[in-house]
């Protein structure tokens, strides 16, 4: 588990782009926090990282947005408006997940029972104080 | 057009709502049946198990006869099938296409692929028997914000879009912030009607290089900065004051780009649709504007503004009367963009 401090929305971008790095076919990150904490903008840093030049728009009403990157393709996902993991499952949800294609899900946290155990979980804070500092937090993949 | 009355049966199916819909020539409703409406399990006797959307494949089949039925017609009477392929949830798309594809192939009925967003700027034929491209128009719903020049029927180019969130999910996000329930686009609109819109300056994104794009992510942030803020503090939330600057920054930035757009492309009409449209404090303020630039405003009731099959109808008659047909093996396009065709 590790910690980063960002300081305003560039700097969450620019540490999902370094995280795309890291990832490997097949990978998913389940990403937890409250609105506004940067979760959106992290993924736009993922896709950059992919080679994907497209806008990286919330997928909360379309629940998923997908992108084909240079190696990868991106499925978006956003369960923000999902009631019940029932709900998730009469849409398809689990057959992204073992795909080799990569897989970012926002609000994670809501339908835990459905995220696979080698899932990579990234939690977003919000500082007191300073509005735009975020602190992200990183579990299931080694600091380096 | 003289001769023959065209009828199209048209099936939606892309994210939540399972929808389908008897139009006549484009912009006569015969049947428009949403499957919220209709008592499922009782009139299909059970679930279908191990199939992706289930609730889609339950839906489907009750819905298309309901609308018959509505209609009053067989589906011999249909002359072509109409089906959202994309954009959309994959799963859920594909239930709508294969339902339609086995329709089409029975019935040997042309295939007709849709795109969902043509189909809220179709919605406006419905209401609107008159109008005629070219006009600008914007959609602005849950999930998209766009405004599109709409130079013929087939022919749509992409002006603005946003690059973040759309703006009905900001309406969405803000009402949950401030506790006010679900759908928010609504309560939100009820709340501000108490406010006042100059309370607090929230942002209006502009972009220096392309001027009709969105953003709506940093309004939803300043908004929460603010709940925040007096939070801390323990202080009253000005609930109605937020709910009224929001809206007003989020509205004038929808009104800006699309008249904007629409003085650069010389249109005489703009159009809105998509759930967004039925927000009464943005037709007020699309009613100011093209009043003050000599422009005629069009949109449809809210029952057209949502997502709906007739409106997927509407849009799969214009490529009937041009030939755009889909051949059977049209898959679902999850990312189609407007402009484009994929099959």
């Amino acid at each position: 588990m590790w910690e980063i401090i960002t300081n305003n929305e560039l700097e969450t971008i620019e540490l999902g782009e370094k995280i795309a790095g890291r990832l490997n076919k097949g990978d998913i990150l389940a990403l937890s926090g409250d609105l506004g904490t940067g979760k959106t903008a992290f993924v736009k840093g993922i896709a950059k990282g992919f080679g994907i030049n497209d806008y990286i728009t919330s997928p909360t009403f379309t629940l998923v947005h997908s992108y084909k990157g240079t190696e990868f393709e991106l499925h978006h996902f956003d369960v923000y408006r999902i009631n019940d993991e029932e709900e998730l499952f009469e849409i398809g949800f689990e057959e992204y997940l073992y795909e080799d294609d990569i897989c970012v899900i926002e609000w994670a946290d809501l339908i835990k029972n459905l995220i696979p155990n080698h899932s990579i979980w990234i939690y977003f804070e919000r500082l007191e104080g300073g509005s735009d500092q975020r602190r992200i937090t990183i579990k299931g993949l080694e600091e380096k | 057009m003289k001769g023959k009355d065209i009828i199209i049966l048209g099936i939606e199916s892309s994210c939540d709502e399972t929808s389908a819909a008897v139009v006549v020539n484009g912009r006569e409703i015969l049947s428009n049946v949403i499957s919220t409406q209709v008592k499922l399990h009782a009139e299909y006797g059970g679930v279908v198990p191990e199939i992706a959307s289930r609730k889609h494949v339950e839906s489907i089949i009750p819905v298309i006869d309901k609308a018959c039925k509505e209609a009053n017609i067989e589906l011999e009477d249909v002359d072509a099938i109409g089906v959202t392929y994309g954009p959309g949830l994959v799963g859920a798309l594909l239930v709508g296409i294969a339902a339609a594809k086995a329709l089409a192939f029975t019935l040997g009925k042309p295939l007709i692929g849709v795109n969902h967003i043509d189909g809220h700027v179709c919605a406006n034929y419905i209401s609107h028997k008159q109008l005629e491209p070219p006009f600008v128009c914007l959609i602005a719903s849950g999930g998209h914000s766009h405004i599109v020049n709409i130079v013929d029927y087939r022919k749509q180019i992409v002006l603005g879009r946003t690059r973040d969130d759309a703006a009905g999910e900001a309406f969405d996000k803000i009402a949950r912030v401030l506790g006010l329930g679900y759908p928010g686009g609504p309560l939100v609109e009820k709340m501000a009607e108490q406010g006042d819109e100059q309370a607090f300056n929230f942002p209006r994104v502009n972009f220096k290089d392309s001027t009709y794009d969105f953003s709506f992510s940093g309004l939803k942030t300043a908004v929460i900065n603010v709940v925040n803020q007096y939070r801390q503090k323990n202080e009253t939330l000005p609930v109605a004051d937020i709910c009224a600057s929001f809206q007003k920054a989020a509205v004038d930035v929808l009104v800006d780009h699309t008249m904007g757009a629409a003085s650069v492309t010389g249109t005489q009409n703009v159009c809105i649709a998509g759930g967004v449209a039925a927000n009464k404090f943005l037709r007020k303020n699309f009613e100011i504007a093209c009043s003050k630039a000599d422009i005629q405003l069009f949109y449809p009731p809210i029952k057209l503004c949502t997502d709906n099959a007739a409106m997927i109808a509407s849009s799969a008659y214009f490529s009937y009367i041009e030939n755009e047909f889909a051949p059977l093996n049209l898959n679902a396009v999850p990312g189609l963009k407007l402009g484009e065709k994929h099959f």
